[in-house]
């Protein structure tokens, strides 16, 4: 997907989050700098405790950074109070008001603003149309089911036209289908405002279906920025790779590099092209990544040779788990067929062929 | 065959319910059986007493009157048996209404920054300020208020160290005025109102407080909008267990008013005491238990309507 181009939104400039202090100190946030384009589906992505949610308490305010800006087009909103900054937020307990309605819910924010009633009222009835909900706004909010909480939490921080919408894991609660389905909905509600999105997750696949731009973050620091496609295909670091999708490493000599391409030489002794970060220059030995489904099974010899250890069939496809005769472990992830089966065998002697544009080199 | 089984189970499940529901109702056998002797039975006794006739030295002659409720408002005069409205009962209740609100409203005014201060600490913590809010319950409420008597009289320990400090020259009267009185009752009452203030803000959700920051609204307008409407619950509760013992409040008045400044309690209390008079007594007391009941009535129908309706 290309990027969009446009005006930044949200910058984090050198933010810093310390809590604690003097022996039990621990940064939540070490110098993090990222700027999110207007308009955009913005992902933080990583494993819990990674500083993502931290991250976004600061830009909405619940929290205040220990150094570092934070710039709403331009300016400078780190030190003012959550009432004070035009961000709403979808918390991850939806975090909806027990003792209102539906409607009333929806209409809080712009009735804290001050707004006139008639005016609160339609906006209320547009945003119930906006998340499907006209039938229920009378409801209290204990009497919808969790996927309609969802959608009233969406509308209470939707109503207020919010320059930024903040996203706290909010669909972690819902089971596997209703996720799905909320996931396009939220696509659609994003593209229909055109308010810019900041969605924190750590489920990889719900990122790279839904962002324009993802971060990919771990103890507090951004490893890498990117669309879902570059954060997939060209990860730059070891935790990135790791983290998103299933990999094979292997470790490879690297014989020289060329147009952004080196030559590494693997274990077998085969030499292959790999894709390198740009600026970056790697040394003799790296590491280098293979996706299980860009690499194909030969019953010839190919780029690597092992024996297979273990067939898994997934449905869509089966994942053939190999033994490389160097030793380490790759996988590799076949198409099915409906009339066949995947042609391989337990204990059998394969080849691995590696396609022309399917490694990368990693940043160590 | 499968259906069968079904049924059984669906048989033996009602059953099991009901045995459930059986054991249910016995547990309660034990406290029904005290609240008929020690809640009903009494009430019987005093309503009956209430429409007979005084004897001379205490005790009561059974022989039907309404003497006693006619006596609430109004002397029967000795010469010509005339009726004469006196309202002097009638001010010593307005005025223990007016004490009883007043303690409510200023333990509510105290005690709810006071549970919210408790119930934002880090949960191990809290169990100490609970600790430390019970205290008082450890001694008895008599000894206690014997020591608000001595740090409030002429020579008490505030009149000593203002004096000692030169800010009077002269102690200031407390004991035995309306302010020792108000003061005794706050004292007493202000843990009743605190700890179920506590245990319902310590059940609030702290993620809608956010919530409502995030929405725009200020710390005065989450205060009423969220933070008040969901702790509801624990201002009636804290606002019930304030206003009625207070209201019948006997030791604190009596000993901080000094027998001077009477309250209802203390007027009950005379009617089988030194007025003798036990049909009054028993009547005042009904007059006051009918006065609560109205004011509740009031009070829960305008709050509780707001906890289910918005």
């Amino acid at each position: 997907m290309p990027d969009k181009p446009g005006r930044n939104a949200i910058e984090v400039v050198d933010v810093s989050k310390i809590f604690g202090s003097g022996e039990g100190q621990v940064a939540a946030l070490d110098t993090v700098s990222v700027s999110i384009r207007e308009n955009e589906f913005f992902t933080l992505l990583g494993p819990s405790g990674c500083g993502k949610t931290t991250l976004l308490r600061l830009i909405a305010g619940f929290d205040f950074p220990t150094a570092g800006e934070i710039l709403l087009y331009g300016q400078d909103i780190a030190p003012l109070p959550p009432f004070k900054r035009p961000v709403n937020t979808v918390f991850q307990s939806y975090a909806l008001f027990p003792h209102m309605t539906v409607a009333d819910n929806i209409g809080f924010g712009l009735e804290m603003l001050g707004k006139p009633k008639a005016q609160i009222k339609v906006r209320v009835a547009e945003m119930l149309k906006l998340v499907k909900m006209e039938a229920l706004a009378g409801r209290r909010t204990s009497q919808i089911s969790g996927g309609q909480q969802q959608r009233v939490a969406l509308a209470r921080a939707l109503a207020p036209q919010p320059k930024v919408l903040l996203l706290d894991e909010p669909l972690s609660a819902l089971d596997y289908k209703l996720r799905k389905e909320m996931q396009i909905e939220l696509k659609r509600l994003q593209h229909e405002t055109g308010i810019t999105f900041i969605f924190v997750t750590h489920d990889q696949e719900e990122a790279l279906t839904m962002s324009d731009r993802i971060a990919v973050m771990s103890s507090g620091k951004i490893l890498q920025v990117g669309s879902p496609w570059d954060i997939y295909d060209k990860p730059a670091e070891r935790f990135v790779a790791d983290f998103i999708g299933e990999t094979n490493f292997l470790t490879a000599a690297i014989a020289g590099v060329s147009d952004g391409k080196a030559q590494a030489t693997l274990k077998s002794g085969a030499t292959i092209n790999a894709t390198v970060a740009e600026g970056f220059q790697p040394k003799d030995k790296a590491t280098i990544v293979v996706r299980p489904e860009h690499a194909k099974l030969t019953a010839a010899k190919g780029d690597l040779s092992g024996t297979v250890e273990n067939i898994v069939y997934f449905g869509t496809d089966t994942h053939i788990q190999v033994r490389l005769d160097s030793g380490e472990a790759f996988t590799v992830r076949q198409q099915n067929t409906r009339s066949a089966g995947c042609g391989f065998e337990q204990g059998e002697k394969v080849g691995i062929a590696i396609g022309n544009d399917a490694a990368q080199v990693l940043r160590d | 065959m499968v259906a069968t089984t079904l049924s059984k189970a669906a048989l033996f499940e009602t059953g099991a319910a009901k045995a459930t529901a059986r054991r249910n109702r016995l547990l309660s056998v034990p406290a029904l059986v005290i609240i008929g002797i020690f809640g009903v039975l009494p009430l019987i006794i005093i309503c009956v007493y209430s429409f007979l006739v005084a004897a001379p030295y205490g005790g009561v002659q059974w022989q039907f009157s309404t003497d006693a409720y006619l006596n609430f408002l109004f002397q029967r005069d000795i010469f010509d048996d005339t009726l004469q409205f006196t309202p002097d009962f009638l001010i010593i209740y307005l005025r223990s209404f007016l004490f009883a609100v007043v303690t409510t409203v200023i333990c509510l005014l105290l005690g709810f920054p006071t549970a919210y201060f408790m119930a934002t600490r880090a949960p191990a913590q809290r169990n100490w300020w609970v600790l430390l809010i019970t205290i008082p319950f450890w001694s008895n409420l008599l000894v206690r208020t014997l020591a608000i008597m001595f740090i409030i009289r002429d020579e008490g320990l505030i009149n000593n160290a203002l004096m000692a400090l030169g800010v009077i020259d002269k102690p200031i009267t407390m004991l035995y005025t309306n302010f020792a009185i108000q003061l005794g009752l706050l004292y007493a009452f202000l843990p009743f109102m605190v700890l179920p203030l506590y245990s319902s803000l310590e059940k609030l959700d702290f993620r809608l407080i956010e919530a409502a920051y995030d929405l725009y609204a200020t710390r005065r307008q989450v205060l009423w909008r969220v933070i008040i409407p969901l702790s509801r619950p624990g201002i009636i509760a804290g606002c019930l267990l304030v206003f009625i013992p207070a209201l019948g409040a006997y030791v604190t008045p009596l000993i901080l008013g000094g027998g001077i400044h009477l309250m209802i309690g203390d007027l009950i209390a005379q009617q089988f005491g030194s007025g003798r008079n036990w049909p009054l007594g028993c009547a005042q007391a009904l007059i006051l238990m009918a006065a609560v009941l109205v004011a509740l009535f009031f009070y829960v129908r305008n709050t509780s309507g707001r906890i289910q309706h918005g």
